[in-house]
């Protein structure tokens, strides 16, 4: 699989990612390399090997359904740039 | 031309658990902005997500109660979008994994215009665990929008279904089942007003039997009337539009509640290009049988299990069955108060779909705010199976209990309500009759028999109504026959 420039821009767009056109080369060209390292993994037989979502071979450990955090607003809201009335204010977003 | 409406939902459910699918903060609803949104729901850097134990067993509840297959090994993936109220920049979901597979759900669909009631299997694709995001309030912040986090990271069950449904009734129908069950297995308290129960509906139409047409994803209805009104209106405006020649775009759109109308939301071509991927977070999940079993265990009788008892032990009719399984609390009542009179399912289950919905109707109340409790409607049943009073003296003793409480037993004695059931009395009452009614009495046996009403009224009014009817009739029988 070929990755185009354009491509790099689609991924850095959906990323919010502002890219110069220097910077968007050498990304693709770092990109390209990887995408040959997985080409050459994709060429070793898996067949009959479950494929693994982790790189550990272990499960989820769970959390018994307790409340153990207590309201540290004032802590959190002190590195907000800005808040009112309890709320994180950010520039206004309508759909 | 015959054009059919294809229907797909997606359900979201708050799960009932007390701290968060991923953080240990408090879920309860109404709390002041952001004093539950901790460093994890902050997505503050270095913070890791570790999995709720409470919200995993809600999950195999209602894989359980639906029939489905519970995944041993399933997956927690990122969607990636941007959005304010959504911290992290995605929302942890599971996508080819979901702890959930297919299973069904029996819905009835009510009596339309177009006919009967009708019972109708709708498939279940599938359901997973994400977590909610936050609330974004556009209410007048100097052109900034408000951002309170106490609801992101709230456990969501997102529950799937495939396109079986036909109709908006068809639609309403399921997502009352649904709402009813989870309730039912107590895995999220239903309140839709407080958003804990949220449908989309896809809605597409076509001609029967043609491939599916393209479909369109009304978001957020948090009412059964909005989701009725909103499909009703998308699939006449999909008809509309490809009867007059357009086509229909893939879009979501949103249902003006106020207008009654869809519209689409103003979105980018690639907003739905998320990107999952395997959260590097979270390790796979991992549920064996032994946990399986023991969820399976706790499980209430589930309703098509009661359904059946009903039919079969008690000899209740299907519809009456149904009816007293639309929800867990009602079927509760119901056996409760048949505790207090167990031969007599028949009489209970009329009295509760009778007298006493139809009082909760008329004062908007559902059968948890029913002031008469099971046991004392079971103890005035009681005296009506036994005889101590009729029918019309038990819905006497039925008003008192509602308006002002009490024992049944006790009403029936100082209301003096007590069926008549002396015979020697009752026979005094006849021969009185007989003698002041000579005519009527020759009428009767020459064979008009029609006259015997009559003489009951008049037995009954002397009684002042408490003569016991079957008594009195046999009695009066007896009598005129000379």
């Amino acid at each position: 699989m070929s990755l185009s420039i354009n491509d790099v821009y689609k991924v850095a767009r959906l990323a919010r990612l502002g890219m110069t056109e220097q910077e968007a080369q050498t990304a693709h060209a770092q990109l390209l390399n990887i995408f040959g390292l997985i080409a050459e993994m994709q060429a070793v037989d898996t067949n009959g090997i479950a494929p693994m979502s982790h790189a550990q071979d272990i499960s989820q450990r769970l959390r018994e359904d307790v409340v153990t955090e207590h309201n540290q607003r004032e802590l959190f809201q002190a590195a907000a740039p800005q808040v009112k009335e309890g709320l994180y204010l950010v520039p206004q977003v309508i759909e | 031309m015959q054009w059919e409406i294809v229907i797909g939902l997606e359900v979201h459910t708050q799960l009932s658990t007390s701290s968060k699918i991923f953080s240990g903060a408090s879920t309860a609803f109404g709390a002041e902005p952001n004093i539950q949104a901790c460093a994890v729901d902050l997505a503050l850097p270095g913070v890791l997500p570790v999995l709720n134990r409470g919200a995993v067993e809600r999950a195999i509840r209602f894989g359980l109660a639906v029939g489905a297959h519970i995944a041993p090994r399933s997956v927690f993936s990122r969607k990636n979008y941007f959005y304010p109220d959504l911290p992290k920049g995605y929302q942890i979901s599971q996508f080819d994994l979901p702890i959930i597979g297919q299973g069904s759900l029996t819905i009835q669909v009510p009596t339309t215009t177009a006919g009967q009631p009708y019972k109708k299997v709708v498939r279940l694709t599938r359901a997973h665990l994400e977590e909610d995001a936050g609330k974004s309030l556009h209410e007048d912040f100097h052109g900034m929008t408000g951002i309170d986090l106490n609801r992101a990271g709230t456990p969501l069950l997102e529950i799937v279904s495939e396109p079986d449904m036909r109709s908006a009734a068809e639609a309403v129908a399921y997502a009352k089942m649904l709402h009813s069950l989870v309730r039912w297995i107590d895995i999220c308290d239903g309140n839709m007003q407080e958003g804990s129960f949220r449908c989309d509906a896809n809605v597409s139409v076509r001609h029967p039997g043609a491939e599916l047409g393209t479909r369109r994803e009304i978001k957020n209805l948090n009412s059964f009337r909005f989701l009725q009104q909103a499909i009703e209106y998308e699939a006449q405006w999909q008809i509309d539009t490809l009867e007059n020649g357009g086509t229909i775009q893939q879009a979501t759109v949103l249902f003006d509640s106020d207008k009654g109308v869809t519209r689409a939301m103003r979105s980018k071509e690639d907003a739905h290009d998320y990107r999952y991927f395997p959260d590097p977070d979270l390790l796979p999940l991992a549920i064996d049988n032994e946990w399986i079993e023991q969820v399976r265990g706790t499980l209430p009788e589930l309703p098509l299990s009661k359904q059946a008892r009903y039919v079969a032990d008690l000899g209740l009719s299907a519809y009456d069955a149904d009816t007293l399984t639309s929800s867990r609390e009602m079927a509760d009542f119901f056996e409760t108060t048949l505790n207090e009179v167990p031969k007599e399912a028949k009489l209970c289950a009329n009295w509760l779909m009778g007298d006493v919905s139809a009082a909760l109707n008329r004062e908007d109340r559902d059968i948890t705010q029913c002031p008469i409790s099971p046991g004392q409607l079971g103890n005035m049943l009681k005296r009506i199976a036994d005889g101590t009073i009729s029918n019309v003296a038990a819905k006497e003793v039925f008003k008192i209990l509602w308006s002002e409480g009490g024992n049944p037993d006790a009403i029936i004695e100082i209301k003096g309500l007590k069926q008549m059931s002396d015979v020697g009395a009752m026979e005094a009452l006849v021969d009185e009759i007989i003698a002041a009614n000579p005519a009527q009495v020759a009428e009767y046996r020459s064979g008009k028999e029609k006259v015997f009403g009559f003489f009951v009224g008049l037995a009954m009014k002397a009684s002042k109504g408490k003569a016991n009817p079957a008594q009195m009739n046999e009695i009066l029988k007896r009598k005129l026959a000379g």
